[in-house]
């Protein structure tokens, strides 16, 4: 028989993890409504490049996520794993390194970002020293995991630590199969993928890590959390079990949803698809299973503002999943897809979601590490309102907006012509719904600043340096019938079942994983032929000068260069795009958006001159753009002198530049420069001969005629 | 030419490992009885807070431990 066992839980690195929770909130929420009403006033961006919004919508998106709902996520894991395993964490030094190391990474996120270092592609915008911080300090929290559940003295494993580790090891792998890189600078890299690979590759990492670093954990803290508010058991426990497995199993598959209609190979977009139906079923099953939890305890919903936030988040999970396989339909994402429809999918997750289900662990959270009352639940059940009239009003916005502009942008006349021909009026339609947007946003940052008023005066009020809550248990036994007194550590580690879920879950990825990078590999080969047969020439130095220069102002935020297989996108853009087309593209830049017009086959469709003035100042040229102002690409200079290592990463990468291309990739850039501004200054435009405006406007004049 | 595949390629081999640990480890799990009650936890996640005695321990020493 065992002797109970006394100890401590870790409360510090909680209570460090909520306050950075909260003060990352503000961060992202500012960033975000910020950005909100630059879409609906360009004049915000005031000709400042930190600020305008293709710099500004990366760090909203990874304030938001890795910052935001990162802490949250670290706080509600190291809280409820410890009392659920009935163990300290494994150490509390790594802990610490955890936590400053991951504010460090949001700070240099928020250092880097503005000034126009990305390697943009959606949510992993971080370039590779950052990438590599990011991987390390990953793994630390992963071992910590592991190991806390190592020494648990519990012997089953309750079911939300089970997300957890779902959680870590995905994310790992998603992250690092991803980053790959191959610096040519400091800061700078060029992914080692290339177009479609990029593509598949980016978007089976951006999915997941939707599902994975914003759905699983969250999953699992409510599996934790509204049990615990509630004082109920879980409705159903072996549905929850369920939940977890069908999960992790379909999630990895769904990827391709989101390149439908695009150059990716049919097939690959029917399994994306196929899954992402799929995903229906075990979302409700989850959903259900929460707000079942509830059920009895349905008092609590009116005078707990605890439950209040995490029964309407549960809901906003539902509503998000339910959605999320509709638009993973071809039909639907015709028309949703490249509009606000999927902002407002992402804010109903987002705001809903995540935020609502944090802000109501944290109003559980902070009495119980404070040790104390919370100061004004009154002020809590004010934040709840406020917020939740903020995401009605910021979604009813946008999905209006995402609607229209999808409908507008697709409607063809019996005679077989554009209803709307000129793209740009279908953002002038919209631009009141951004207002709108705008005060939706406005609302969910007052309730949340009554929050922080609410946890300030909570933890004022508590009695100083609140300590670590203390527990005891009866440690089980690892193996009660055939107790093997030799048992030595490797007896153990084959014992535990943590390793033995970290190997399940590793598995469940890597053949998900597998399937849907597939399509890559016939891709690849079918490109090597095309380029062989059709002898597609790369980048010159300066175009690749000019598209380094389009990643770094995110003008992929606003511009899609994918043109799909729909009747209105080929009328409205010309040809469908096609694989070999991006072949050189690193990173590729399809996009996910279209606030401007795709960009695809923009080469040749205006002078040089018209880009000039057009970069200078949209709206004189084109009446009713909300394009912001780029004034200073025409001051700051071309770096000529990285070109030849630029060129020189690139064929390393495969890219066929003959050793003489990488040589005098920087003289010929200067005397390609030269001739476009020879040619601007004859139509009466002043420009100097090393301005960055130059390699741009030869980037975009070379797009769709790559030959 | 090879576009970065390499990398994927390498990547190939070590998903079909993983794959044969699957198996093995499934065994092991349901083996470990990780499946076989499933009523109790559920329950037992509600009862920590009774052992907790933060409070009284402040209380006594006038500060933390
Ligand atoms: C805030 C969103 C936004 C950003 C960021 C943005 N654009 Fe635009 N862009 C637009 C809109 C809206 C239009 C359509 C109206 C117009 O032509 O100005 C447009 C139009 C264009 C056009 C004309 C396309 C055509 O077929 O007529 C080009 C070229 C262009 N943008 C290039 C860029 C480049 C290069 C960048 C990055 C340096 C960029 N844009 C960044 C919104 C944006």
């Amino acid at each position: 028989m065992q002797q109970v066992e006394r100890f401590k839980y870790d409360d510090g690195i909680v209570r460090k993890f909520t306050i950075a929770t909260l003060a990352w909130a503000l961060v992202a929420f500012l960033a975000g409504i910020y950005i909100a009403f630059e879409m609906a006033y360009y004049k915000l961006n005031f000709g400042v490049p930190y600020i305008t919004f293709g710099r500004l919508r990366p760090l909203h998106t990874n304030a938001a996520v890795f910052a935001f709902a990162g802490n949250a996520i670290f706080a509600g894991i190291y809280y409820s794993m410890q009392r659920v395993l009935k163990t300290r964490l494994f150490s509390d030094k790594i802990s610490k390194f955890h936590f400053w190391g991951w504010q460090l990474i949001i700070v240099s996120a928020a250092l880097t970002l503005p000034f126009g270092f990305t390697q943009g592609k959606e949510y992993a915008e971080l370039e590779w020293p950052i990438d590599i911080a990011i991987t390390v300090v990953w793994v630390a929290f992963g071992y910590n995991m592991i190991r806390t559940i190592l020494q648990r003295r519990v012997k089953h494993i309750y079911v939300a630590v089970w997300f957890y580790i779902a959680t870590f090891v995905t994310v790992a792998v998603l992250h690092v199969v991803n980053s790959l890189s191959i610096p040519f600078s400091l800061i700078k890299s060029y992914p080692v993928y290339a177009g479609v690979s990029d593509a598949l590759v980016q978007w089976w990492y951006g999915h997941n890590a939707v599902a994975f670093f914003l759905t699983t954990p969250f999953l699992g803290l409510m599996y934790y959390f509204i049990p615990k508010s509630v004082n109920r058991p879980v409705y159903s426990y072996r549905l929850s079990v369920v939940h977890f497995w069908t999960l992790v199993f379909i999630y990895i598959w769904a990827g391709p949803h989101h390149l439908l209609n695009t150059a990716v190979p049919d097939w690959a977009q029917t399994v994306g698809m196929a899954f992402s139906v799929m995903l229906w079923i075990p979302s409700w099953g989850g959903m259900i299973n929460g707000l079942l939890t509830i059920r009895g305890a349905w008092d609590k919903v009116r005078t707990e503002p605890v439950v209040k936030f995490l029964a309407v988040a549960t809901i906003f999970y539902g509503m998000a999943t339910f959605e999320g396989p509709l638009l993973a339909i071809k039909s639907v994402s015709e028309i949703g897809h490249y509009t606000d429809w999927i902002i407002a999918h992402v804010h109903s997750g987002a705001l809903g979601w995540n935020g609502f289900l944090s802000f109501g662990m944290i109003y559980y959270l902070v009495p119980k590490l404070w040790n104390t009352e919370l100061y004004s639940k009154r002020l809590a059940n004010v934040h709840f309102w406020v917020g939740t009239l903020g995401i009605l009003l910021y979604l009813i916005a946008i999905y209006t907006a995402g609607i229209t502009q999808g409908l507008m942008l697709r409607e063809v006349s019996d005679a077989g012509r554009l209803a709307y021909p000129d793209f740009v009026s279908s953002v002038t339609r919209i631009i009141p719904l951004y207002w709108i947007r705008g005060v939706g946003g406005l609302c969910y940052l007052g309730g949340f600043i009554v929050m922080l008023y609410n946890v300030r005066m909570t933890v004022k009020l508590a009695a100083k340096n609140p300590g670590d809550t203390e527990d005891e248990a009866v440690p089980y036994q690892a193996k009660e019938s055939t107790a093997d007194p030799h048992g030595g550590f490797s007896h153990r580690i084959l014992e535990a079942a943590p390793m033995v879920l970290t190997v399940l879950v590793v598995v469940a990825i890597g053949t998900g994983s597998l399937i849907s990078l597939a399509p890559m590999f016939a891709s690849s080969s079918i490109v090597e032929a095309n380029y062989k047969a059709q002898m597609l020439k790369p980048y010159t130095a300066l175009e690749l000068a000019g598209r380094d220069i389009y990643v770094r102002e995110g003008c992929y935020t606003c511009h899609s260069q994918m043109i799909r297989k729909t009747v209105s996108d080929v009328l409205r853009f010309g040809n469908p795009s096609t694989i070999e087309e991006s072949v050189f593209d690193r990173p590729f830049q399809w996009g996910s958006r279209r606030i401007g017009p795709d960009l695809a086959r923009v080469g040749s469709k205006y002078p040089d001159l018209w880009h000039y003035r057009h970069m200078m100042n949209p709206q004189e040229v084109v009446n009713g753009s909300i394009m912001p102002s780029y004034g200073w690409l025409f001051k700051d200079k071309i770096d000529y002198a990285i070109l030849n290592k630029k060129l020189d990463v690139m064929k390393s990468l495969g890219v066929p530049y003959s050793e003489n291309d990488v040589e005098t990739a920087e003289d010929r850039a200067r005397s390609d420069a030269a001739k476009i501004a020879e040619g601007l200054r004859a139509d009466g435009a002043q420009v100097k001969d090393d301005s960055e405006i130059l390699a741009l406007i030869s980037y975009l004049q070379r797009l769709g005629g790559a030959k | 030419m090879n576009f970065g595949m390499e990398i994927v390629w390498w990547l190939v081999p070590a998903a079909l490992a993983m794959g044969a640990g699957f198996l093995i480890a499934f065994i092991w799990s349901a083996r470990n009885g990780q499946y076989e009650d499933l009523e109790t936890p559920a329950v037992r996640i509600l009862f920590e807070e009774e052992s907790k005695n933060k409070k009284e321990q402040i209380d006594a020493a006038g500060r933390t431990l």
